[in-house]
């Protein structure tokens, strides 16, 4: 065989290679894809919120994916805790503002940014950490009254969902 | 398993069909007469009670799948039925569920005799990186198994190791979702787990048996070390080690079953027979038993990379734990090319076997530190100063004691010869009798 003809079917092999690589590739995605959340799943996206039912300094929990959402009807000294804090401090810089849509309203994904334990704080008799907002029993993050992580493990602060106020009184989340 | 030489088996059915496929002849050379150290202490039992109990799980598991309801309505009140209602239901679960403890411990002691006596070394390597990959495989499976129950660790359990991969930078989050097929831990993870669960233990079956298959290849190391050279220094593998491993393993089944029978739920957790409940974290969420050491390492990390004078972090405390706790495990798969000391036993390795030793408290001592909740203190300090200073050490030995002391420790003369070390172990207990 001359060298010629081995280049020519070194290339066939290679370029067939290449062709069957793409092929258990392209077979490959849709059962991979499969496992992404499933239509009704993300069909679950959207909760509606009164939040008359919460009073002046209490919280409440509602589901969203299937995830804990905490709306916290925060105090004066509360509100005035979250925003009266220096940025240097923090972990992960976020002002109040950025946080709320209005100040006496917090509404953050309960979800704690380390490893996705529940934060407690959400009852008056429950741990509030450091700051006075939520603790998390599982590593030890502090969250403040803006959810901020202020110490510990987690990376970030609480995440805010994606809401409006459909009215006074109603919201509406993702 | 070649062809060529086969002597012909005198029963006829047997011989018909060996000569069509020899498998006859090879269980004879592979675990009849394989020529075998004559050296071997207890602690090379451990392989096949590994094997004895990885059968156990498989066979006690499949049983189980038939009872079993993989949906998380339905999930918990299955496994409650299987307990109270299904004919001997009980004693199934029990097994399979101290089982993974025992098939645990059984593969603890086998890693770290295999690393006393430098097992993991040339010609053993590959060997050795084959068993790193089966325990890989088994914590993924263990942990998975231990979510179907659903109860609150199942589910919390779950939660956390799975937001370990978050950590990943950019993609993490994506991963996360495409683990969960949802936005929390929910039932489609549940139906996948399930499935995975009973897929792995099979793809664990093919590794070991790739396993021993390299070992078949290499032979097995023995307590002193040193290469066998000839005939004198083994014995077939049957009957001396069939015997031997059987006698080690009723007495390992004896004390399974004191836990199965007499402390059945010792090493679980009671939170688990609480149903899953996503709005609410137990207080103390731990893992089994056999994940604290990792765990703590995990939780060691609380403090974040950053560049010197400025807000840029490179490696946050969360990342920063999770590199640290997979690379714990890692580190095993280049552990042949840490240690490139010529000597393999530690018995001729003064100075590495204390170090070793020290490695071993140390393993032992992070699994309490991972077994105590996030805040707690031990002589009026916070413990994760000690589960710092104890994952410090952990990595030090692999990566600056091994190298170090490859170059720089002398060690002990070793015997000629296996025969020979024998031979004179047994005149030295000869002479002190007949004193």
């Amino acid at each position: 065989m001359t060298a010629d003809s081995d280049d020519r079917r070194g290339f066939l092999m290679l370029t067939a290679g290449a062709m069957a690589a793409v092929g258990v590739g392209r077979m490959a995605a849709p059962m991979i894809n499969s496992l992404n959340p499933a239509k009704d799943t993300l069909a679950l996206s959207t909760t509606e919120v009164d939040l008359t039912q919460i009073p002046e300094g209490e919280a409440r929990t509602v589901m969203w994916q299937g995830k804990p959402v905490f709306i916290k009807h925060r105090t004066p000294k509360e509100i005035e805790e979250a925003e009266d804090v220096d940025m240097a401090n923090l972990i992960d810089k976020q002002t109040d503002d950025e946080r709320v849509k209005k100040k006496q309203w917090l509404v953050v994904v309960g979800i704690c940014t380390h490893l996705g334990c529940v934060p407690v704080g959400q009852k008056e008799t429950d741990a509030h950490g450091d700051y006075d907002g939520w603790f998390c029993p599982c590593h030890g993050s502090h969250y403040d009254t803006s959810g901020r992580i202020r110490k510990g493990p987690a990376p970030r602060n609480l995440a805010v969902p994606p809401y409006e106020f459909l009215s006074d009184t109603v919201i509406k989340i993702g | 398993m070649g062809h060529g030489e086969r002597t012909a088996f005198e029963n006829p059915v047997i011989e018909w069909i060996d000569s069509r496929l020899p498998i006859f002849t090879m269980m004879q050379k592979e675990y009849g007469v394989f020529p075998t150290p004559k050296n071997f202490n207890y602690f090379w039992n451990f392989g096949a009670i590994a094997m004895f109990m990885l059968v156990t799980m498989i066979v006690t598991g499949i049983v189980l799948a038939m009872h079993y309801t993989a949906n998380t309505h339905l999930a918990f009140d299955s496994v409650e039925r299987i307990m109270r209602d299904v004919n001997g239901g009980w004693l199934l679960r029990y097994i399979h569920m101290n089982g993974a403890s025992f098939f645990f411990i059984a593969v603890y002691i086998h890693i770290f005799r295999g690393m006393y006596y430098g097992s993991y070394k040339r010609p053993r390597e590959l060997l050795w990186i084959l068993g790193v990959a089966i325990f890989l495989l088994m914590m993924a499976t263990a942990f998975i198994g231990y979510v179907l129950p659903w109860g609150q660790m199942s589910l919390w359990g779950a939660t956390v190791i799975t937001n370990l991969f978050s950590a990943i930078p950019l993609v993490g989050d994506s991963i996360v979702t495409l683990l969960w097929g949802g936005f929390s831990v929910d039932n489609p993870t549940l139906t996948r787990f399930f499935a995975l669960h009973y897929l792995l233990p099979f793809v664990i079956f093919a590794v070991v048996f790739i396993h021993v298959w390299a070992l078949h290849i290499t032979g097995s190391n023995n307590p002193l070390g040193i290469d066998t050279k000839g005939p004198q220094d083994t014995v077939p593998f049957n009957p001396y080690y069939t015997i031997k491993d059987s006698f080690g393993l009723v007495v390992f089944l004896m004390l399974y079953a004191l836990f199965i029978f007499f402390m059945p739920n010792a090493l679980g957790h009671p939170d688990n027979y609480t149903p899953a409940n996503p709005l609410v974290t137990p207080a103390h969420i731990v893992p089994e038993w056999y994940f604290l050491p990792f765990y703590a390492i995990l939780r060691a990390i609380t403090f974040s990379i950053d560049i010197p004078f400025t807000d840029i972090t490179i490696i946050t405390a969360k990342l920063g734990g999770v590199i640290a706790m997979f690379g714990s495990i890692l580190l095993w798969f280049v552990l042949p090319w840490l240690d490139s000391h010529p000597i393999r036993s530690a018995k001729f390795r003064p100075v590495f076997r204390y170090f070793f030793l020290l490695l071993l408290a140390d393993f032992i001592f992070l699994g309490y530190v991972g077994s105590q909740p996030a805040d707690a203190t031990m002589f009026g300090l916070p413990l994760s100063v000690f589960g710092l200073g104890a994952t410090a050490y952990y990595f030090a030995f692999f990566i600056v004691i091994l190298p170090w002391l490859s170059k720089h420790e002398k060690g002990r003369e070793l015997p000629a010869s296996i025969h020979e070390a024998v031979l004179a172990k047994n005149k030295k207990k000869a002479v002190e009798i007949s004193e």
